[in-house]
């Protein structure tokens, strides 16, 4: 995969450090520096529809812990929180109140579709009246995650490829025209 | 009569008495899924709450009557998640009766002992988010620890951690894995040593007996009247365990003891449910030394067809009492199918409980009601 | 209480109830304007049938029926279920809220489920669909050409 590749040789810090007497300097880029601090801080949103958000209780106790990564205080409120996890089936009825949740949320914003419901209707795809085939026929999403639920180190790869992207620097629309050739 | 849903426009509107109006709304931290509240208060204290329902509602009764009978049996393990194999046993035993298929020792002991495990996993999530709810962090992570170990034992056996579609009609899907005993076992002896964590932690606690005594109180009349099952009943004083009353798979050989309270506060809903995980502990010590060999699923036809006519099946899950009712045409795929929730049933009490209560009580009886919204929207 | 001594008492009751014991439980059918009557007698002595487990409709292409499923909390060997047929095209029958309590949400699911009318019923509004939804989606007739696959 392209993205995987871009990042196999950038430095888990973003800089050159210059050796001097008496310690070091670092020079960088804001850029480099701002999306670093990003990426290992993301506060997730607790969004639990349905039987995803158990994974992902799991995934937050001790044993799959995913504070490791930075994602140690899940906020209650949507205007305190950078990333939100989609964990189960979107319905008619939830649909406007994601789209008020997302649109309360402060930029810079992400989405993760976890579950095979939140990406296109799941096993509820033929002959239900109610569901909405995939959440993002509502908000844009940046990462997927098949599974009838997920594993908890499925969602950490997530998670994982989620800081990538995000230390990557490009907006979606870059990505777009970017992978497009 | 109306045919339109009256929506309270307006939330923030003052009620004749200056009664506030506000909304729990879907995304909330305590209310375990999505369930949408709306509650009119006056200062703190409670007047009415009305629940607003079917923000999970996956139409789950009309998907299953184009379904056969072999594969509506996966979409019931995602309607109750938590005890996804007593929700496949409802199903596979509704479709064993109707078919008279018989079904080997082996699959029957194996069974009962999944169930067990599934009920203990469920109250040990319902231990740690209970607690969560009113404050305390630590438990959520002890028991998490003893339900990973029973996830680990589902995974080996079954191949999925939380919807296993292992229990077919006839039987099993497949045999239980060599170590299934051993690790059975383990647990057994782990849980056994640390469930007083749990006793010292929370039961003991002033902070929680203060917060969850005298604090919801339900009548046996009124659990009887509200259709009220499940450990919600049981603290009540109602005899309700369908394993006692109508004994399904291995549980009329089995020993155990039904927990019966009689002061229906929230404290002692808690007190039923972590007694009757000591109970399952009981039940899965006497069947795990003896498994009985030979088949693991009884002889089927390729396609199932129910005859004509209708059935109903009831199992004890982890929350109460869950009702399977196929009307059939003789067909591949069922005519109706009617799942009756206990989750649909407990919810409707929980006006009546917390009228005159304070909002911080609130939690606390919603807690003890142990619901799970999408077994409630289906 | 043995089937023939509920039949015999039900008889005396409500002559026109006819009987089908051929699953698992006693059916019970009588008319939608009788079954109010006889739920009360059965909620009381000696029957004391106080525990409604299950409340919901069947949609046969002719009919409509509505199915309750009765017991006793006292002894829960005995299980009865009652059975009315509705007009399809006017559903209309009493509630038995005020007998059994736990029957206000199962009416107000059956209502937006099926179209059934609940005569006396104190809230009767939809439950789990959403506000603007047109049709009743469990009836056979339902008409979905987005969602629905006719197999």
């Amino acid at each position: 995969m392209e993205l995987n590749e871009n990042i196999a040789g950038n430095p888990p810090f973003p800089g050159i450090i210059h050796e001097t007497p008496g310690g070091g300097i670092v020079v960088s880029t804001f850029d480099n520096v701002i999306n670093w601090a990003r990426s290992n801080s993301l506060w997730p949103l607790s969004f639990a529809t349905s039987c995803c958000g158990i994974e992902m209780m799991s995934t937050a106790s001790a044993k799959y812990d995913f504070s490791r990564f930075g994602f140690e205080v899940a906020r209650a409120s949507p205007r305190q929180a950078d990333v939100i996890i989609i964990a189960g089936t979107i319905v008619n009825k939830m649909a406007p109140v994601l789209k008020r949740l997302y649109d309360q949320m402060a930029d810079p914003k992400y989405v993760i579709a976890m579950g095979a419901c939140a990406i296109s209707g799941g096993p509820f795809f033929y002959n239900t009246y109610s569901v909405v085939k995939g959440a993002d026929h509502i908000i844009p999403v940046d990462v997927y995650i098949p599974g009838c639920p997920p594993r908890p180190e499925a969602l950490l790869h997530s998670l994982i490829s989620l800081q990538e992207k995000i230390k990557m620097g490009m907006t979606r629309d870059q990505i777009r025209t970017e992978f497009k050739q | 009569m109306y045919n339109e849903t009256e929506i309270i426009k307006d939330t923030t509107e003052l009620g004749p008495d200056g009664e506030l109006v506000i909304n729990m709304g879907p995304q909330h931290p305590a209310t375990h899924g999505v369930l949408h509240l709306v509650v009119t208060l006056n200062g703190e204290t409670i007047k009415k709450i009305e629940p607003h329902l079917g923000y999970i509602h996956r139409s789950i009764e009309k998907m299953c009557e184009s379904l056969t009978y072999r594969q509506f049996i996966y979409v019931t393990s995602r309607m109750d998640y938590l005890s996804s194999h007593i929700n496949n046993t409802a199903c596979a035993l509704l479709v064993e009766k109707g078919m008279q298929i018989e079904v080997p020792e082996r699959a029957k002991v194996v069974r009962t002992i999944l169930n067990e495990l599934t009920r203990i996993a469920s109250h040990e999530l319902w231990i740690g988010a209970m607690a969560m709810d009113l404050g305390a962090f630590t438990p959520f992570f002890y028991a998490f620890r003893e339900r990973e170990m029973i996830t680990d034992i589902m995974e080996d056996t079954c191949g999925a951690r939380l919807t296993m579609n292992y229990i077919v009609p006839g039987g099993l899907m497949y045999d239980i894995h060599p170590e299934f005993q051993t690790k059975v076992k383990a647990f057994v002896k782990q849980f056994k040593e640390k469930v007083t964590e749990y006793e010292d932690l929370v039961t003991g606690n002033v902070i929680f007996q203060s917060r969850t005594k005298g604090i919801g109180v339900l009548t046996a009349e009124d659990a009887i009247s509200y259709g009220c099952t499940g450990p919600v009943a049981r603290a009540s004083g109602v005899k309700c365990d369908m394993r006692k009353i109508a004994p399904y798979d291995a549980y009329d050989r089995v020993e155990f003891d039904e927990i019966i309270e009689t002061d229906g506060d929230s404290f002692t809903r808690y007190l039923v449910r972590v007694k009757e995980m000591n109970q399952s502990i009981r039940i899965i010590e006497q069947l795990i030394d003896n498994i009985p060999e030979g088949e693991f699923v009884g002889k089927t036809k390729n396609v199932l067809k129910l005859a004509k006519g209708e059935f109903y099946q009831r199992v004890e899950t982890a929350r109460g009492e869950l009702g399977v009712y196929i009307v059939s045409e003789g067909g591949t795929t069922p005519h109706r199918i009617k799942f009756r929730s206990p989750g649909f049933s407990n919810l409707s009490v929980l006006d009546h409980i917390s009228k005159g209560s304070k909002i911080g009580d609130l939690m606390a009886t919603m807690g003890t009601l142990d619901l799970v919204i999408p077994d409630i929207d289906r | 209480m043995t089937n023939e001594d509920i039949k015999t008492y039900i008889t005396t009751h409500t002559p026109e109830a006819t009987f089908d014991e051929t699953g698992e439980w006693l059916n019970i059918i009588v008319y939608p304007n009788q079954l109010k009557t006889l739920a009360t007698i059965l909620n009381g002595q000696p029957m004391q049938l106080d525990f409604l487990f299950c409340l919901t409709c069947v949609d046969y292409k002719t009919h409509l029926t509505m199915v309750y499923h009765l017991t006793s909390s006292k002894d829960r060997t005995i299980n009865i279920v009652l059975k009315a047929n509705l007009d399809r095209t006017q559903p209309l029958i009493e509630t038995v809220c005020d007998i059994w309590r736990t029957a206000e949400f199962h009416e107000r699911e059956v209502f937006e489920m099926f179209g059934v009318q609940f005569i006396n019923h104190p809230d009767l509004r939809k439950l789990i669909l959403e506000d603007g939804f047109k049709g009743y989606p469990l009836r056979k007739d339902f008409e979905d050409p987005i969602n629905m696959i006719k197999l």
